[in-house]
């Protein structure tokens, strides 16, 4: 296995703790760059590093800094999108939960880096563990002076607040996020202007993923070439990969991008439960088109996965064994896209719910043919057709779905019944009858 | 509790107005400092007020409204947006099984029928003691340890019928 950065002490009891964090040379990156570094190098440097946002989207992370206008005369703000609610992602909040200096280290260089004096981290309500480590964290730093005023000596001022979500997926969508800092329902915004313009309060904003902020102290300790050198040349650096699903053992795995979809089930996962075939796999949090067994030497790095067909995304890989009835899988998704669906744009909020409805017929032997036309339109219609990409995001397991599967979604129609057994997916061997 | 859960109010203007403990205001007051315009505190606020009463309901935006100085459709407006304040009373116990795809895949919705059959209500229903609550929940970022559920402030994961058995009976007491 290539060599643990984010995760290297990850399983270090008390590295949460401000002393054994400096232990493990822990804000050593903050020290060198409020000394030696200033914050147009910082950006440069990211930029040359090859860093990419692990949010979702895989923008250039440096690039997006430098978006930031300079003299806006304008408060500058950084929001830690601590949201992660996509299904199938838990690694934010592992990250936070048993490291959370290292988090708060990356924000404060980024914050430096662009100028902001006021950084708001915006953790999802339930992870009431991971708030409370990061707000120890914080607390820690203020005692410390690596937050308030004057920050060792520099001159540089940064506060840091934690807010905490209220259970609302959409909140993870970088202007949906800002909404909800405002006080306001999230409803995301038209984009441009992009929130490095205008972002909360209508200023200059960046937003940026835990882990993504989590790589920033170590380029800076090592070096750009050295965190450019590690996996693929344009998707570089060390992912930390969500697996769940049908695996023998699933976790958070940190692995070199590029690390093919084969050696993270078999080798990091264990392979398949029961040593059942595998049918599918997600490869980047529900919102991408699924990946059928035989996208199983695709490498998980963002241009690779996109030229098989489907994203990383933010690289949660969720496996499905044979016993998996697709027309189900689609249908459960749906369902959580209609139910996180903010209501703004109308193709997505009526969209979503149509696609639960047909989908739903289909899995209880009602469907038609005429539905799969059906389901296809509505894809076509609210995919690239609203405010944000949740739309996009519903979609993607619908069309692939039957893009992949037809015949399944056939089958429950002509049998009128689901043919699949995984109603006894069980728990612990109770099954409902 | 499933009935009208009763807390102290003050009537202000023909308004019923929630009674704040100081704690609460307190929590308020200082998420105020933290923005530079009021209305980003009402999510703090929530917050502190459903960790007071347990849910949220209109005379407590009342009471919020008038320590932010915000009115209360604007309190209103963000609450009935975010789906982890409950509106009404809910058991002593609320927990939230997480019924997505990863947590399906590993038996979610079997998990959430024993649960039915262990406590002798449905999803969204309260036991008549008023100790537990069961509301099935999208991901909760722990699908890696699926089977789970949240209980309260609490995840439990990588749940088996032992577990869950263990779990019910110290909640119950
Ligand atoms: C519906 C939706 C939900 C999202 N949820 C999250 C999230 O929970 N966490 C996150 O970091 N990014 C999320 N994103 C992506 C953000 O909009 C944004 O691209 C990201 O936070 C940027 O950070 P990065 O450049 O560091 O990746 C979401 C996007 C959409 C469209
Ligand atoms: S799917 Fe259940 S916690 Fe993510």
């Amino acid at each position: 296995m290539a060599e643990r950065v984010l995760f290297k002490y990850i399983d270090d009891p008390k590295q949460h703790q401000m002393d054994t964090y400096i232990r493990h040379s822990g804000y050593s990156a903050l020290k060198k760059a409020l000394k030696e570094i200033k914050p147009a190098e910082l950006i440069e440097m990211v930029k040359k590093s090859g860093l990419r946002g692990r949010g979702g989207a895989g923008f250039p992370t440096g690039l997006k800094w430098s978006f930031v206008p300079k003299n806006s005369g304008k408060p500058k703000y950084l929001c830690v999108n601590a949201d992660e609610s996509e299904p199938g992602t838990f690694k934010d909040r592992q990250l936070m939960e048993a490291d959370p200096h290292q988090v708060l280290e990356g924000t404060i260089l980024a914050s430096y880096a662009i100028g902001c004096n006021h950084a708001y981290f915006y953790i999802r309500g339930e992870f009431v563990f991971g708030h409370q480590r990061m707000a120890q964290a914080v607390e820690e730093a203020y005692q410390k002076g690596f937050l308030g005023k004057n920050i060792l000596g520099s001159g540089y001022d940064l506060d840091v607040t934690i807010v905490r979500g209220g259970g609302a997926y959409i909140c993870g969508e970088e202007t949906g996020l800002i909404e909800s800092l405002e006080g306001k329902r999230a409803f995301p915004r038209v984009k441009p202007p992009f929130p490095a313009v205008s972002g909360l309060y209508n200023c200059p904003t960046v937003v940026n993923n835990v882990e993504t902020l989590a790589c920033v102290p170590h380029i800076v300790n090592r070096g750009a070439e050295w965190f450019a050198s590690l996996g693929p040349a344009k998707s570089p650096g060390t992912k930390v990969v969500c697996l769940s699903g049908h695996v023998n053992r699933p976790g958070n795995y940190e692995l070199e991008m590029g690390t093919p979809l084969r050696e993270l089930i078999y080798t990091h996962g264990g392979g398949i439960l029961g040593g059942r075939k595998l049918k599918a796999a997600i490869p980047g949090g529900s919102s991408v088109p699924i990946l059928t067994e035989k996208s199983i030497d695709v490498k998980l790095d963002f241009d690779s996965v996109a030229a098989a067909g489907s994203l990383l995304g933010c690289a949660a890989v969720i496996v499905m064994d044979e016993r998996t009835c697709m027309v189900w899988m689609a249908q459960r998704l749906s369902e959580f896209y209609e139910h996180e669906s903010c209501g703004k744009c109308t193709p997505c909020r009526e969209g979503t719910f149509w696609l639960v409805e047909i989908l739903s017929r289909i899995e209880e032997g009602k469907g038609t043919m005429k539905d799969l036309d059906l389901l296809l339109s509505i894809c076509d219609n609210i995919a690239f057709k609203t405010v944000c990409a949740l739309a996009d995001g519903a979609a993607a397991p619908v069309v692939s779905a039957i893009q992949h599967f037809k015949d399944e979604f056939v089958a429950h129609i002509e049998e009128k019944r689901c043919p699949w057994p995984h109603r006894a997916f069980d728990f612990d061997g109770f099954v409902q009858n | 509790m499933n009935a009208a859960a009763t807390y102290q109010t003050v009537e202000k203007a023909g308004v019923r107005v929630a009674v704040l403990s100081p704690a609460t205001v307190e929590k308020i007051k200082h998420a105020l400092g933290r923005f530079p315009k009021p209305l980003s505190a009402v999510l703090p606020a929530f917050h502190a007020v459903h960790e007071q009463f347990g849910y949220l309901d209109e005379p407590m935006y009342e009471a919020i409204a008038e320590v932010l100085g915000v009115t209360r459709a604007e309190v209103a407006e963000a609450a009935t947006f975010y789906t982890l304040f409950p509106k009404q009373p809910v058991g002593k116990n609320l927990i939230m099984v997480c019924k997505n795809i990863s947590c399906a895949l590993r038996g979610a919705d079997n998990l959430i029928s024993y649960l039915e059959k262990r406590l002798g209500i449905k999803v969204g229903e309260t036991t008549p003691d008023g100790k537990f609550t069961i509301w099935k929940v999208e991901c909760l970022g722990s699908c890696g340890t699926a089977p789970m559920m949240q209980v309260n402030d609490q995840f439990h994961e990588n749940l088996t019928r032992g577990k869950v058995d263990a779990l019910l009976e110290k909640l119950a007491k």
